[in-house]
């Protein structure tokens, strides 16, 4: 089977500054992180604010470099070869971010121009990928300002999909979504894995959501990957009826501890 | 193996991807440009009616010539401005928005990248220089029989290749310091501002400052553009103007691209490539 995403000890760290005389001090976000991916396979990573989940979907995405470690994507270096990781590469992250002014329409359009694609190849396929996620086509033309949040997250799904990416990232997708929004993102991405050769790394605090979702889940706790199982194997191994048992023996700690926001400090 | 002919159309869709999208948002926002436009008639103005200021004291000048002096200086600073501005915004506006880390993983060149941003921001500021020599001119009774309107624009298109190169070093600098990257951006104009010769001859000058004037691609400009409107020069009597622009036209985009990747790599290193500051 071929390997889609290949990480080996994988470490990054931020510089802060903190206390009383604001000192400079290093906080690791990511500590020698280790895994890999096959294609076409859904991947969770759990974990709580400032694990670094959002880190490690942005090392990949090629907008961070790390301290230490290497990352390959279908054999391309991550950090050596970057241009030919983003042609591979989509991602949708918490924050549906769109230029607010412009309508859906224009945004895909415009996002896939930088993959390389025409206005007379994405004409016909906007309105198709709208509809499949789920968005009203008559509303193709509204300015992003006037969506809804489910509604623009829907779209950057279709953003994402517009460019055929082969590695999906998923950066909590469905937070802050009310509950149908988040049933009908759930679902499209099920959907996607049945009729594409998608591989996805999913990033998520929802626990359902990775069971649902994922062939294994893995529980990243203050920059380290603690496992990555199937969630069958995980509670087998933690004794456990649940996976939020599960995390909780893992970590020794309740899942909604919320440490404090580590990641992306600088 | 996608071949270079493959890679080459892709980098030029995105490219036109770029500026298309900032005549969207110029559309989009229009009530601001034209705000905007105003304010930048009204500052112009202020600078050319010094001129009948400085005749109504008394003083001994050939007003003429003086208000089409300082209407060039006011014209030729607005468009870099705007030049500058659009360019800074290629981090600024994105990250306002929140669509920096989407526009920075996509698999555009950077050098395609600030080459759109460079593109849409010569024939934006273009515009709006042309509009607003007409209106300003417009409030004097000025008559230019000999200007070479050709020849002048001329010289205004080589010097934008060095304003976009000096525009792609400014707008890094949002990229290394989200909170005053911005700021510093007006620093670099400012100093161009002062050693340029926008309203008044470099030689009046302090040494040092000229030394700076003949390193600024706007001195150039200036003088350039002046010498066209004013005695009607031709390309052939510019050429002492037009082959230090093409010189440092031919330094400052490379070394603009060199200064924007080290930036990318610091704020990559750092963090700091990301929608909030």
């Amino acid at each position: 089977m071929t390997t889609a995403v290949e990480v080996r000890d994988l470490r990054k760290e931020f510089v802060t500054r903190g206390g009383r005389r604001l000192r400079r001090r290093r906080v690791p976000a990511l500590r020698g992180v280790s895994f890999t991916i096959a294609q076409g396979e859904c991947v969770a990573i759990l974990g709580q604010n400032g694990s670094g989940k959002s880190t490690l979907v942005r090392l990949l995405s090629t907008l961070l470099l790390a301290e230490g470690g290497t990352a390959e994507i279908f054999g391309h270096d991550v950090f050596r070869d970057p241009r030919a990781v983003r042609r591979l590469v989509n991602r949708v992250s918490v924050e549906a971010a769109f230029f607010k002014k412009m309508s859906s329409a224009e945004n895909l359009a415009y996002a896939a121009r930088f993959y390389g694609m025409t206005p007379r190849e994405t004409g016909p396929r906007i309105p198709e990928i709208l509809e499949r996620v789920g968005f009203p086509a008559e509303r193709r033309r509204e300015p992003m300002e006037n969506l809804s949040r489910g509604m623009q997250q829907k779209v950057a799904l279709a953003r994402a999909l517009l460019t055929s990416p082969v590695l999906l990232l998923l950066d909590e997708p469905t937070t802050g979504l009310d509950p149908r929004s988040k049933l009908e993102v759930q679902e499209f991405i099920r959907e996607l894995r049945r009729t594409h050769d998608a591989t996805i790394l999913l990033c998520t605090h929802d626990l359902v959501e990775a069971e649902l979702l994922a062939d294994r889940v893995g529980i990243l706790d203050r920059g380290e990957l603690l496992c990555l199982e199937s969630t069958e194997a995980l509670k087998r191994r933690f004794d456990a009826s649940t996976l939020e048992e599960a995390f909780l023996a893992s970590t020794g700690r309740v899942f909604e501890d919320d440490p404090e926001e580590e990641d992306d400090t600088s | 193996m996608r071949s270079s002919a493959h890679v080459v159309r892709a980098e030029l869709v995105g490219l036109a991807g770029v500026v298309e999208r900032n005549v969207y948002l110029v559309r989009r926002y229009i009530w601001w440009d034209l705000a905007f436009f105003v304010w930048t008639v009204a500052n112009a103005l202020t600078i050319v009616f010094i001129a009948e200021g400085v005749e109504a004291a008394g003083g001994q000048i050939d007003l003429e010539r003086t208000i089409t002096i300082l209407l060039i200086g006011a014209v030729i600073w607005a468009y870099l401005g705007d030049i500058f501005e659009v360019l800074t915004e290629t981090v600024a506006w994105e990250r306002w928005e929140g669509t920096i880390e989407y526009t920075f993983m996509a698999p555009l060149a950077r050098s395609m990248h600030l080459g759109g941003m460079g593109l849409f921001a010569v024939a934006y500021a273009l515009v709006r220089a042309v509009l607003l020599f007409w209106v300003v001119a417009f409030f004097f009774d000025v008559d230019m029989p000999q200007a070479n309107y050709t020849a002048a624009l001329v010289v205004l298109a080589v010097a934008s290749v060095s304003f976009v190169g000096i525009g792609m070093m400014t707008a890094v600098l949002p990229l290394i310091s989200p909170e005053k990257g911005t700021q510093l951006g007006f620093i670099a104009q400012g100093i161009l501002l002062v050693v340029s010769g926008v309203y008044y001859p470099v030689s009046v000058l302090p040494e040092w400052m000229q030394w700076l004037a003949t390193i600024s691609p706007a001195t150039y400009a200036l003088e350039g553009v002046r010498a066209a409107i004013l005695e009607g020069d031709g390309l052939a009597e510019l050429r002492d103007e037009l082959w230090p622009l093409v010189v440092i036209g031919v330094v400052s985009v490379p070394l603009g691209l060199e200064v924007f990747r080290r930036g990318e790599r610091h704020a990559k290193r750092t963090g700091k490539l990301k929608r909030s500051g």
